[in-house]
């Protein structure tokens, strides 16, 4: 087993590396044209990235036998709803100079906006109960239960892109086809797990 | 149990405590600087406008300029007018069109121009530019993606050019094509769009003193990803009507088909004039954002050109007509 602290560091590092390239850009005007809708549009591809790379997580340890990769699940997790804070704060600041009624005519007459909101406030109540305290609080059952929410906001947060593309709809579609194939692993893991896990020789020994 | 005690490593060569703990700091380092910088250049290669800093232009849109220039409104950069573009012929990323337009060769080039006209004629496109002297026109530009710029064209009324050939006594539309040619237009070769694209007008819109065929901008020969070497430009429309790099121009007793009109018709119309009242189905149109400004404007209605054309959609409905 490699060395989780040092791993779960190199994730955040990783992780953090285009929050830190975008405000490099910001800084020195180096995002185009039309800036806001560059942040907005890459803030909220970002978020949508990691909500994936979170959901990645379960497929990969277990076709790779890694069980230890979990750990780092939390770090991709979090980040998602980071660039997902990000792009809602754009939106709010930039295309709505924080006018918030007109935030909530937005949200209930246009279709995309709703589905990013949806998508949004579902990530919240797993932001916080990100924390092992809150795992141990809502036992694991539940715990996994509640945190099924992702996939949701996965779907959600998909349509919502595919909605508001004018005619180049392939990159909206990419990520709905990453997410059926982690949806669908699941689906098959379920039923043919024989299929889709690696077991370790020592399986028994190592369930809990 | 006893360890046998093994001497086939003599103590000076194990590794010293400081260098042990230096070794696993310089890998791990290494781990996060390389992992970092793979992760930066994927960043890079897929989220980086292919732009050079865009500088604001001072200039004001001077008002004699063009005789519908809006004064005091600031002309957007060279830059941005030049990099920012739709034009799914090349890409469907505004910025990726400057660089994937770059070398669009535009000579030779003519315009064909017939349909119900007495005197059908094949311009080419050198004389085509001198049929009329260009005329500085100060516009404002208005995309359906609700973002604006304020552009100086260099052009000619269309009229000019439909004068002469001769419209027929029956002719109530014109159609626009756009060159189709995937070998020069590569996007072309995707189906995103149905090719070549299609515009077109009513005729009284066509002969508007506003409406005109656009040759150049800033002064300068019109580049690639803005329409080179010929486009149109309606400034009270969306801006996917000002159809670019056109070959060929028909009058008609039919409404012609329109490029945009086939890929959704509940979300654009034939007339797609700006209109800040009528919504695009999926967003609004009541604000835009002017490029180089940093929070969002009202959209005029028309895009400010009212008083010039509004007459033309009197008792019109312009929600069913949108």
């Amino acid at each position: 087993m490699p060395d989780i602290k040092f791993s779960k560091l190199l994730v955040f590092v990783n992780c953090a590396v285009p929050c830190a390239l975008l405000g490099w850009d910001a800084y020195h005007h180096r995002l185009g044209a039309n800036p806001q809708e560059f942040v907005l549009h890459t803030t909220g591809t970002l978020a949508l990235v990691f909500v994936c790379l979170s959901l990645a997580v379960t497929p990969l340890r277990k076709a790779l036998g890694l069980p230890w990769l979990i750990q780092l699940r939390r770090t991709l997790g979090l980040f998602a709803f980071f660039y997902g804070c990000l792009h809602l704060l754009a939106y709010t600041w930039f295309d709505k100079a924080f006018r918030f009624k007109e935030i909530v005519e937005d949200t209930l007459k246009r279709p995309f906006i709703f589905l990013g909101m949806f998508a949004f406030l579902l990530l919240i109540p797993l932001a916080i109960t990100s924390t092992n305290n809150m795992v141990k609080r809502l036992g694991g059952r539940r715990w996994n239960r509640l945190h099924k929410l992702a996939y949701v906001a996965a779907i959600s947060g998909v349509i919502h892109y595919y909605l508001l593309v004018k005619a180049d709809t392939r990159i909206p579609l990419a990520f709905g086809a990453v997410l059926a194939v982690l949806l669908g692993y699941r689906v098959l893991n379920k039923f043919l797990p024989s299929l889709t896990e690696r077991r370790l020789a020592r399986t028994p020994a190592a369930r809990p | 149990m006893l360890i046998k005690k093994t001497d086939d490593i003599k103590s000076g060569e194990i590794t010293d405590e400081k260098l042990f703990w230096n070794r696993r700091a310089f890998i791990r380092g290494a781990a996060l600087v390389t992992t970092a910088t793979a992760t930066g250049l994927l960043y890079r290669k897929l989220a980086t406008p292919n732009q050079q800093p865009s500088k604001t232009d001072v200039a004001q849109a001077d008002p004699g300029i063009g005789h519908d220039a809006p004064s005091g409104e600031k002309v957007t950069s060279y830059e941005d007018i030049t990099n920012y573009n739709n034009f799914y012929e090349f890409s469907t990323r505004k910025d990726g069109v400057a660089p994937r337009a770059k070398n669009f060769v535009t000579r030779p080039w003519t315009v064909e121009i017939g349909g119900m006209v007495h005197k059908p004629r094949t311009f080419d496109i050198d004389d085509l530019i001198k049929l009329s002297p260009p005329e500085d026109r100060v516009y404002r530009f208005r995309c359906v993606e609700a973002w604006s710029m304020i552009i100086p064209w260099l052009g000619f009324p269309l009229k000019r050019l439909l004068d002469e050939v001769e419209p027929m006594g029956s002719a109530k539309y014109v159609a626009f094509t756009t060159l189709f040619d995937p070998g020069r237009m590569p996007n072309q070769r995707s189906d995103v769009l149905t090719w070549p694209y299609v515009e077109g007008l009513r005729l009284d819109e066509a002969m508007h003193p506003l409406t005109i065929l656009a040759t150049g901008l800033y002064g300068k020969m019109l580049p690639p990803q803005n329409g080179a070497p010929i486009r149109l430009v309606v400034p009270w429309k969306y801006g996917f009507k000002s159809i670019k790099s056109v070959v060929k121009i028909a009058l008609t007793d039919q409404q012609p088909p329109t490029t945009w009109n086939m890929a959704a018709s509940d979300e654009y119309g034939f007339y797609s004039n700006v209109n800040p009242e009528v919504s695009h189905p999926r967003w609004s149109q009541a604000t835009e954002r002017r490029i180089g400004e940093w929070g969002r404007r009202d959209t005029l209605m028309f895009n400010g050109y009212a008083d010039q054309v509004a007459q033309l959609y009197s008792g019109m409905d312009l929600k069913a007509n949108f």
